[in-house]
């Protein structure tokens, strides 16, 4: 996928002022290198030639243009900056989509909130919203600090246990762009990745009432045993599926994992070979990560995945 | 410096640092050999005519610092708290950080209690939790009253702490109630 994470093609307005800030930086260091680098080029192509009073005079009058223009360059560098800063903070809006974003090594917890607890929708590592609306993240951690960094959105910021962070943004087109952990935060610090979807509100309010929906109830006897497996062995101590007597909290809600895009934070694509693999093995793909190797038998592990494949 | 002295130095110093290789060890995926038994484990005392001998069975995550910190995190994801205590100080649930031990001391013991479950309220977690978080939850309820080296038993908690951490806890010194 072209430009997926990438800071030098903004998909928002605040990314476009992180990305104005970054070409403003680097045509001026650019000019100043090229200055410094032909100076010294024609320094050496001069060559030694003595000193006389007259040339200390005009070697004085250089150096105080050059530390002269050197000043400007910075203090503009600083005001740019400064004034970058401050506009990445003043998204503020009243009808602002509000998303929780927890930070669990190595994974993101996704919360979408709701006056009404049975209307708020809980997913993980990835993250959908609706284009031109401002969108707030309420960011916490679990465990260490995390932090936040969707480069074709925004600038980055910590997630740190105890404290609330806040982050807005708005998605100006649509695209699937990639975030991902910023702050080292343990041993899967690389494999702690999201998706971000920006769709027209339209798209949006679809996905949003789908996932505020139960999981679907199962159809074949496979997708039957599967769910029993779920609910009855390792799976639901950890993982909740709404709708289901899996009710764990520790682990990401897998309500409504059909429908996202990748296994293991950004690990592995979500497609049935891959999510074989991860179940069999997840210490395998993702070493260290909190999912034990569950010890289903092959039959189990089908129907298993055969059920997960429902969960759309 | 003498060719002996020198040679002594550096096998201290990798003895020293071997000791910390236990302490430090991930095992991600498997289960150390020891952990595979199936014996009947007891949890009384009393015994027709001579106690049977019975070889000691060692917690595989006993001095296992990764080992107990998962354990220490699992008492918390499955709510080993509101019963026992966040501290293990004990509510409906009896206390873990005391010598009271009403159902056994032993790894083995502790295993089979979690495992089975015991009348009077602890559910059964055989089947829903994997065999490794078992005996991770071992280590760290040996580790609750200083049954384990302080080297290797959790020095702090993610949040603020209202007891003293695990590490030190003084050793209690167990003894087979039977009740609570």
């Amino acid at each position: 996928m072209p430009h997926f994470q990438s800071i030098l093609h903004p998909a928002g307005i605040q990314a476009a002022r992180v990305s104005h800030l970054w070409w403003v930086m680097f045509w001026i260091c650019a000019a100043v290198w090229c200055a410094v680098a032909l100076g010294a080029a024609i320094a050496i192509a001069r060559g030694h030639r003595g000193t006389s009073m007259a040339s200390e005079r005009q070697l004085g009058t250089s150096v105080a243009i050059a530390g002269g223009i050197s000043v400007v360059a910075l203090v503009a560098l600083l005001f740019q900056s400064v004034v970058t800063g401050r506009a990445l903070d003043t998204l503020h809006s009243p009808d602002a989509l509000v998303i929780t974003v927890t930070g669990n090594q190595w994974w993101w917890d996704v919360q979408y909130d709701h006056p009404v607890p049975s209307l708020r929708v809980t997913t993980a590592n990835e993250i959908h919203i609706p284009v031109g609306r401002p969108v707030r993240f309420n960011l916490f951690s679990n465990d260490v600090i995390h932090s936040l960094w969707i480069p074709n959105l925004q600038g980055k910021i910590d997630l740190v246990p105890g404290r609330l962070n806040e982050l807005w943004l708005r998605a100006d087109r649509p695209g699937v762009f990639r975030g991902q952990c910023a702050e080292f935060c343990g041993l899967q610090h690389a494999k702690m990745a999201l998706v971000v979807v920006a769709e027209p509100s339209d798209d949006f309010e679809r996905w949003l009432a789908g996932n505020r929906a139960p999981a679907p109830a199962p159809i074949t006897p496979e997708q039957q045993r599967g769910k029993d497996v779920v609910e009855r062995g390792p799976c639901a101590m950890c993982h909740n599926i709404a709708g289901t007597q899996a009710g764990g909290r520790s682990a990401p809600d897998l309500t409504h994992v059909a429908t996202r895009s990748t296994i293991g934070a950004g690990s592995l694509p979500n497609t049935r070979g891959y999510l074989a693999g991860w179940i069999a093995d997840p210490q395998h793909v993702k070493p260290g990560n909190r999912m034990p190797p569950p010890g289903l038998r092959d039959e189990e592990l089908q129907a298993v995945l055969a059920y997960l494949e429902t969960l759309k | 410096m003498p060719r002996n002295t020198r040679l002594c130095f550096w096998l201290g110093l990798t003895l020293a640092l071997a000791v910390g290789c236990e302490r430090e060890a991930r095992r991600y995926q498997e289960l150390p050999a020891s952990a595979n038994r199936e014996t009947a484990v007891r949890v009384g005392q009393l015994e027709p005519g001579m106690p049977q001998m019975r070889a000691p069975v060692k917690s595989p995550y006993q001095n296992n610092a990764w080992g107990m910190g998962e354990g220490k995190r699992l008492y918390g994801a499955y709510n080993c708290a509101p019963c026992h205590g966040v501290n293990g100080g004990g509510a409906i649930g009896p206390a873990l950080i005391d010598d009271k031990w009403i159902y056994g001391a032993s790894p083995d013991q502790i295993y089979a209690t979690i495992s089975q479950g015991r009348p009077d309220g602890m559910p059964s977690f055989g089947g829903h939790i994997t065999t490794q978080q078992i005996w991770q939850l071992v280590s760290y309820v040996e580790a609750m009253s200083g049954q384990v080296k302080a080297t290797s038993a959790p020095s702090r908690n993610d949040d603020q702490m209202a007891a003293l951490p695990e590490s030190r806890q003084s050793k209690q010194v167990p003894v087979q109630t039977g009740h609570r």
